[in-house]
């Protein structure tokens, strides 16, 4: 079976990936001219389904808790598993409270504990959570590694205006397979625009991410290569893809100053806009309707979700096969 | 029945919009409770999308009246502005006024408010004023043309509940004819039943009900305890007495001792 998957962000990658490890044969197009700048590109790469559930609904942690070990045997060496380090500002020591009723996975952790797990935020938090089971990996490394663990494998892409002009090396496809997100058009679909920054301090040193609680700006910073920090991110029910604006800036970083001072005389890098899909239940779909598969609306959830979409749709295809087989 | 602005309303549940897990819950919610208003913040949800936005469009299939509020304003000026956008955008002149004075509190900014009140009266507005419980306030917002005022519990999100049960009895006796509505600081359904036993005429939620651990269960718990409030308060509830009074008769029982 030949398959046209359509978007190279998360969503397609993966699920590229997962049916060529299934023996199928796979073409992607992305009318961008490269992989970067898409959804995925802006994402924090956390697999954190336990942090996840104080907001998100079961079928996240369902589907997500394995989401580390498909990455780690996809891309060997990517995927940090060193936990999640939740912690808050003492007047809003309430957050904390509510954030471990919701949650499971965790344990409590004191000024001691957060000392040795975090060396620098030391004295900053009396009490955090650890969620021990969760990783990260850094999303920009890991899509640019399955592409071009893809393209090794011999999987074609076709890029910008070739993947407009609907040019296609090869054979025609058997099944086509959505992954373009809010582009899809899908008439469900909204988008969640999330901002985001990248600072550099080499002040400063994390080795897991860490979320902040707070009553109106939530926050968590991912650590990346080179002294670099992930600021995210903004949820804001807009599909405006213009330049972050001055009061998201303004939160992110009161937010990563309040984490630790040192944030304060950071390098703003990079800031960043993307815009999540999103169903109005906020949980991602695998569809197959007038002979299209699509996988959608993973919202927040991208590389943590993406695996899961792409065996259920892997499994979807491999029956579609057995059924033409024995027809 | 409730008469807000010439409109006649059998719920007395007025539901906020954000910080639900999903749109989805959000729209649950909003029926279960049979809420018949909501208010739906401008800034930010609406700012800059090509096209309102599906969130918007999501809100008017779920066939309520919209009131939008100018949320986040710090200024008269700021807030007008904002309600000019809701009144194009939403096609509605009710506005929520919002005009904060201190970012920590979210307090009022009971000047600012006056000022923008007046102003957007006169431009025809029905304006619903968030204020504090201040009677003085309350005065100036009604002779800037305001019909009806909606003075806060406590601070907006903090789930305190009522914090001066004696500033809004008094509130609430010194205006009997306008409709008043407890906006902000409810956090549970025992909070929106004693505010509605003191007689007030409605109640404003969005984060009790929206961060729950189940928004469409403790919909409808609110919509429940409003319900029950409101009726206590129209059977007219016992005062509370120093010395007990049995409910059985105590014929043949040496009490008198």
């Amino acid at each position: 079976m030949n398959v046209l998957i359509k978007g190279a962000g998360v969503a397609g990658l993966t699920l590229a990936h997962e049916l060529v490890s299934r023996g199928m044969s796979v073409t992607v197009r992305e009318t961008r001219e490269t992989i970067a700048g898409n959804a995925s590109w802006q994402a924090g790469g956390m697999l954190a389904p336990w942090c996840e559930r104080a907001s998100a609904e079961p079928p996240v942690l369902e589907l997500g808790r394995a989401a580390a070990d498909w990455w780690d045997a996809a891309l060997p060496g990517h995927v940090r598993r060193n936990g999640t380090l939740v912690v808050t500002q003492r007047r809003d020591m309430a957050e904390l409270e509510r954030f471990s009723g919701r949650t499971t996975g965790h344990v409590p952790v004191d000024a001691t504990e957060i000392e040795t797990l975090e060396p620098d935020l030391a004295g900053r938090f009396p009490r955090g959570l650890f969620f021990a089971g969760e990783a990260h990996l850094d999303p920009r490394r890991a899509l640019l590694a399955l592409a071009a663990k893809l393209a090794g494998d011999g999987v074609p892409f076709v890029f910008g205006d070739d993947a407009r002009a609907g040019l296609l090396p090869g054979a025609g496809a058997d099944v086509q397979a959505d992954c373009t997100g809010t582009a899809s058009g899908h008439a469900e679909l909204r988008s969640v625009r999330g901002e985001m920054l990248i600072l550099r301090t080499p002040e400063l040193r994390l080795s897991r991410p860490v979320r902040l609680l707070h009553p109106r700006f939530p926050l968590y910073i991912v650590p990346r290569e080179d002294h670099h920090f992930m600021v995210g991110a903004t949820m804001i029910e807009s599909s405006a893809t213009g330049p972050i604006t001055a009061r998201s800036t303004m939160e992110l970083l009161n937010a990563a100053y309040a984490l630790h001072p040192a944030f304060g005389e950071a390098e703003i890098v990079e800031t960043g806009v993307g815009l999540r899909p999103a169903f109005p239940d906020n949980l991602p779909r695998v569809e197959w309707t007038g002979g299209v598969l699509s996988i959608n609306g993973l919202y927040r959830h991208g590389f943590l979700l993406a695996p899961a979409m792409a065996q259920k749709a892997a499994d979807l295809l491999e029956g579609q096969k057995e059924r033409r087989r024995s027809a | 029945m409730l008469e807000l602005y010439g409109q006649h309303l059998s719920s007395r549940l007025l539901l906020g919009t954000s910080q639900y897990p999903s749109p989805a819950i959000m729209a649950e919610s909003i029926e279960t409770s049979g809420t018949e208003i909501v208010t739906v913040s401008l800034r930010r949800e609406t700012a800059g999308g090509k096209d309102g936005g599906q969130f918007w469009s999501l809100i008017r299939s779920l066939g309520v009246k919209v009131l939008p509020n100018t949320a986040g304003c710090h200024s008269a000026k700021e807030a007008v502005t904002t309600a000019h956008m809701a009144r194009e955008v939403f096609g509605t002149d009710w506005i929520k006024l919002e005009v904060i004075g201190n970012h920590d509190t979210l307090q009022p900014d009971v000047f600012g408010l006056v000022e923008a009140a007046g102003i957007l009266s006169r431009e025809g507005f029905k304006v619903f004023p968030y204020t504090t419980d201040d009677l003085v306030v309350a005065e100036r917002l009604l002779d800037a043309g305001c019909e009806v005022l909606m003075p806060w519990c406590a601070p907006i999100g903090s789930a305190r509940g009522p914090q001066h049960l004696d500033a809004l009895r008094s509130l609430r006796a010194h205006f009997p004819d306008t409709p008043l509505i407890v906006d902000a600081g409810i956090g549970r359904p025992s909070h929106a039943a004693s505010v509605m036993e003191l007689g007030y005429d409605a109640v404003l939620l969005n984060t009790a009900v929206a961060q729950a651990g189940d928004p469409v269960q403790m919909a409808a718990a609110f919509a429940q305890a409003i319900e029950a409030g409101h009726r206590a308060f129209l059977a007219g509830p016992l005062e509370p007495r120093d010395m007990a009074v049995p409910s059985t008769p105590v014929i043949g029982q040496a009490v008198f001792t």
